[in-house]
């Protein structure tokens, strides 16, 4: 099934600013219940979004560099990346159909 | 799934009411599924530590809660799908469910979606959502260390999210518009005899303020129409929920606020169609009432399919 990719503190340059297709980064926790209500439903698009879209996780737990850089104040936050810049953030659960409305306008 | 699979009963929602009215259904050998949109558990799973749940002297999580719940049912053969519920048609006999998935159609059905939280509706809150503003102390609270934070509203979940914003925060104001509060006295108790939480009582919120993220928080004292201004980084909302019935679009008789009307049995006013749960009006909305509503909506679906 999915295939979201794992970020840290330290790889995230690489695989997310420097990337040459947009990246949407799930900021998320152990502790947090909506980030693992919505953890499923990205698996599930990283099939669908193949070769359009990048899907990241990064637990802000142990990445906190990261998620205070982003100014990270929820989770789950969704922020979709674009030539290194963040563009969109989605806060909190969404059920699959509306964060699909919310990736297309994002990636339209 | 494009074919219309006949079940005897279908479950909406996968909260505690539609976990045990699946449990009872599935041990009844009914040929159930139970459709939920995303992680089973229901509002629970928003719960850090549930201490009213017999059972569990200690506590317990609500996502494990949640979770057991669900393993409970599977192990005796309950069915399940992930799938949004878009609405409801009742053609006698039939009931036909439309989902994200596809119809389906079933003799009974058992509403049990719960009811989602609701918002301020006051000017900053949408602007700052993400930047101060939020719905999950259990997510969030870890954000706000050594910060100033205010919890809106009277209820359990306000006083179980001052409690966990507590051990973070470095202040953590608890707003509500009466001097009285709703939650379990025990929960106040705890709230009160930590030093951390200030009770800001009678007091209602004007606007959400600040430039990039949350600094300020108009207040409205109801009493003295007196205005305040308090200075923080956070703004937690737990005021209380909303029914999520918009989808039924006035099929069912429902009261002034949308929840579902039933009798002691949870049956609706269409035969057929019972209703359990924090959705159900009159419901006290607690995890053990909503397992307790379950069961009988299972039990009495089952009696109506005997017919």
């Amino acid at each position: 099934m999915g295939n979201t990719v794992p970020v840290t503190d330290a790889t995230f340059e690489d695989v997310v600013l420097k990337s040459t297709i947009p990246v949407l980064v799930d900021f998320w926790a152990t502790w947090c219940g909506p980030c693992k209500m919505v953890a499923p439903i990205l698996e599930e698009l990283t099939t669908e979004y193949s070769g359009k879209l990048i899907i990241a996780k990064l637990d802000v737990d142990e990445n906190r560099q990261t998620a205070a850089r982003f100014h990270v104040m929820n989770i789950p936050s969704l922020i979709i990346f674009k030539q290194g810049k963040p563009v969109t953030n989605i806060v909190g659960f969404k059920p699959k159909a509306t964060l699909k409305k919310e990736l297309d306008a994002a990636l339209a | 799934m494009e074919t219309q699979e006949e079940y005897e009963l279908i479950i909406l929602g996968g909260g505690p009411a539609g976990l045990t009215a699946g449990l009872y259904a599935a041990r009844n050998r009914v040929k159930a599924l139970m459709i939920e949109k995303a992680m089973v558990g229901g509002l629970a799973v928003y719960a850090e530590l549930i201490e009213n749940y017999p059972g569990f002297p200690s506590g317990i999580g609500g996502i494990e809660l949640g979770q057991l719940m669900f393993q409970q049912a599977e192990k005796f053969g309950l069915k399940s799908l992930t799938a949004e519920v878009s609405g409801l048609e009742i053609k006698g006999e039939r009931k036909i469910v439309k989902t994200s998935e596809g119809d389906l159609v079933a003799r009974a059905v058992i509403i049990a979606l719960g009811s989602e939280r609701i918002q301020l509706g006051v000017p900053g809150e949408k602007e700052f959502l993400g930047k101060g503003v939020s719905y999950c102390a259990t997510c969030d609270a870890a954000f706000f260390r050594n910060k100033d934070v205010a919890v809106v509203g009277g209820g359990n979940s306000a006083i179980s999210e001052a409690l966990h914003l507590a051990k973070f925060a470095s202040r953590v104001s608890l707003v509500h518009r009466r001097d009285q509060f709703r939650a379990t006295r025990v929960f106040e108790e705890r709230a009160r005899q930590e030093p951390k939480i200030s009770f800001l009582t009678n007091s209602t919120v004007d606007s959400i303020e600040g430039k990039e993220f949350v600094e300020n928080l108009q207040l409205n004292n109801v009493k003295t129409g007196a205005k305040t201004r308090l200075s923080l980084s956070g703004v937690f909302v737990a005021i209380g929920q909303r029914p999520n019935t918009a989808f039924l679009k006035g099929l069912l008789t429902c009261d002034p606020v949308g929840y579902i009307m039933v009798n002691e049995k949870m049956e609706t006013n269409v035969p057929g169609v019972l209703a359990a749960g924090d959705i159900r009006a009159n419901s006290i909305r607690q995890t053990i009432s909503a397992a307790g509503d379950g069961a009988t909506a299972a039990m009495f679906a089952d009696r109506y399919l005997g017919q």
